[in-house]
């Protein structure tokens, strides 16, 4: 399974594309497709949105949902997706809404 | 220490007006990603897994306590808090947005910094000694000549699409602080027998995916021949390096591949048609600048020693860290005192906004307003009063400061790795942390003596791996972190590249193994003043091989 994934152009901060059709600053929403065709649609996504100069480093990843949680597979996006593990008080994984998302 | 005249002042405030356009012009649409990356690395700013990254030149790593606090003052308004001292002397903030990055550029101009040329394929933030102008077995300071060279490659026509980025260090001491050797061009002040200062001049040294130390090509090219030489290192360079493959695209591979003897007779031919032209400097240009580092007034402070005396009774700590990160001065009444930001359990090269502000005070008041960044991510008072070491002491112990374990196996050199950077394959500070916890008790890093560790978690080697006496090397395999080890590797005039030692551990198991290792040395030394890398190139991998994989080959 996929999501698509990029860095908002004006700060930086990692972005994933949710299931309501916008960029969610967490994973959690993220919509997630099993398919070639579902891949191909978030890459014309990805692509019209670093175009249109919203994202940079756009990505569609590899991830894993487990009893309904988007896990990334590379340690990497599961890193960008939580924040630096020396640090957990940075990052997504700081904020107290983390998973309400 | 050097001071923008107005020549420097317009510069970079034209620089950073420019930026902000750039930048603007981005954030409105008007210029593509593809157009606006070579211009924000050309200004220091990366994008990393969380954010921007933007990187701060420090040239040669000396600042003053006006600039140290201009950092903590970034670091506080536009960052998380703090910020991360790198192995060539500079600063990286790792959150701050590309919107805010022009009002950051103003002000670190407003204290005479920037970020120029702290990436792309330029002349990098020249490298030197971190105890320049005050370590006593100098032969003359290396910041002067450091300087010459900034001025010189700062947008240099010629050299600011060169096939790779090129690093250059100075050291002016017999014991190299700088790691010269792994630099592009490796250049060691020294005095001939005629008493006239000139630089024996290395080249082709670096680390990365192919390690190679640097060659050295000249004994002694006299100081006023300094840039017509470079010129001439850099003109072949240009001309000859590679531009097909970036992996064999800086010196290192050309020097390598042409042959030290050819690459020697291009560059001393280039250097014949340059040497007595414009580039030659004069006399009163190199002492200009010399003035601007003429060394502070330093007053005699005989009473030190006693003062030293009475405060060791005082307190084992103190005792403890005057053994460790206090060095030897030039003037007998002062001292040069390492700050460790290798705190046990701490990411390396980590500070706060409030320990800059905090560090800057004490600069001011007890170390005639000088700090330094070492290559080894520390900071550094280069100048302080023995009879003031106790105030320093206490003052650092007041912001969690005073670690007592410079040169020892926790004062390890760690890239951010994969915890921040796009580059990485596998964390670096994590590891880090592990084993200065892992080795957290003062008494047994003593007992194990100097040792240089360092990490990286790729093989761009940020960390220096290479050339850590134990390097750890992090990579990705079958999606998982692996950390390879490897022995024998050191960055002083000495410089040689570490071998790697066996097959790699996970996460879970570096640190008992480098556990193992250390309790190998400890076994197989001849006695307590046999260091580290002395006792390996005595007795070879052998031993550690024995210890770290005897148990699995008979299991096979």
């Amino acid at each position: 399974m996929k999501v698509l994934t990029a860095n908002r152009l004006t700060d930086g901060e990692a972005v994933w594309f949710s299931a309501a059709g916008s960029w969610a600053e967490t994973i959690d929403g993220a919509d997630v497709v099993a398919d070639k065709d579902g891949e191909a649609r978030l890459e014309a996504i990805g692509k019209a949105a670093f175009d249109n100069n919203e994202v940079v480093d756009v990505n569609v990843i590899d991830v894993d949902v487990v009893a309904g949680v988007i896990k990334p597979q590379r340690l990497r996006e599961v890193i960008r997706a939580a924040g630096p593990t020396n640090r957990l008080d940075l990052g997504k994984q700081a904020r107290p809404a983390a998973g309400a998302a | 220490m050097y001071r923008y005249d107005e020549f420097d002042h317009d510069f970079v405030k034209a620089r950073v007006a420019e930026f902000s356009d750039q930048v603007e012009r981005r954030l409105a649409g008007e210029i593509t990603e593809d157009q606006f990356r070579p211009l924000r690395l050309m200004n220091g700013v990366y994008l990393q897994l969380h954010a921007y990254m933007l990187r701060i030149a420090v040239p040669y790593g000396t600042l003053n306590s006006k600039q140290l606090r201009m950092l903590g003052h970034i670091a506080r308004k536009y960052d998380k808090g703090y910020g991360h001292f790198t192995t060539r002397q500079n600063i990286q903030f790792n959150w701050p947005a590309l919107s805010d990055i022009p009002a950051i550029l103003a002000d670190l101009a407003s204290v005479e910094m920037h970020a120029i040329q702290t990436s792309g394929n330029c002349i990098r933030n020249v490298t030197a000694d971190h105890f320049a102008g005050a370590a006593a077995d100098e032969v003359a300071d290396p910041r002067p000549y450091a300087e010459i060279l900034r001025q010189w490659s700062s947008v240099h026509p010629e050299f600011s699409y060169l096939p790779r980025k090129f690093k250059i260090a100075v050291t002016g001491a017999e014991r190299d602080r700088a790691a010269i050797q792994t630099h592009d061009i490796g250049l060691h002040l020294k005095k001939n027998d005629k008493g006239e200062l000139g630089f024996a001049v290395y080249v082709g040294g670096g680390q990365g995916r192919t390690p190679m130390v640097g060659k050295k090509i000249r004994d002694f090219l006299p100081e006023e021949h300094l840039l017509s030489y470079t010129t001439a290192i850099l003109r072949v360079y240009n001309l000859y390096g590679r531009r097909d493959n970036k992996y064999k695209a800086r010196i290192k591979i050309l020097v390598h591949e042409t042959g030290v003897d050819e690459i020697t007779r291009q560059v001393e031919a280039e250097w014949q048609a340059l040497k007595d032209g414009e580039l030659k400097l004069p006399e009163a240009d190199v002492a200009a600048i010399q003035a601007y580092f003429a060394p502070p007034s330093l007053a005699a402070r005989p009473e030190g020693d006693e003062a030293i005396k009475v405060a060791r009774l005082d307190s084992k700590s103190f005792g403890e860290w005057l053994d460790q990160n206090v060095f030897t001065h030039r003037n007998p009444d002062y001292a040069a005192v390492t700050i460790s930001l290798k705190g046990i359990g701490e990411a390396p090269g980590d500070a706060t906004d409030s320990q800059m502000e905090a560090v800057a005070d004490i600069a001011e008041r007890y170390a005639f307003d000088e700090i330094r960044v070492s290559h080894e991510q520390n900071l550094i008072l280069p100048h302080v009063a023995r009879a003031d070491l106790r105030a320093v002491y206490d003052a650092l112990v007041a912001i969690d400061l005073a670690t007592a374990n410079s040169n020892l196996i926790t004062d390890i050199i760690a890239c951010p790795g994969l915890d921040y950077c796009a580059l990485a394959n596998a964390r670096s500070i994590s590891v880090a942390q592990d084993i200065s916890r892992r080795f957290a008790s003062l008494e047994r890093q003593r007992d194990i003596g100097e040792l240089k560790l360092k990490i990286s978690g790729c093989i761009n080697a940020c960390g220096h791996h290479h050339v850590g006496h134990i390097g750890i090397l992090g990579v990705e395999k079958k999606g998982a972190e692996l950390y390879q080890v490897t022995l024998g590797g050191s960055a002083d005039e000495h410089t040689s590249v570490g071998e790697i030692i066996g097959r790699g551990f996970g996460p879970e198991e570096i640190t008992d193994a480098i556990e193992t290792i250390v309790e190998t040395y400890l076994r197989i030394r001849n006695d307590a003043s046999e260091k580290f890398l002395d006792a390996y190139r005595r007795v070879g991998p052998a031993p550690f091989k024995e210890a770290l994989y005897a148990s699995e080959a008979k299991a096979a």
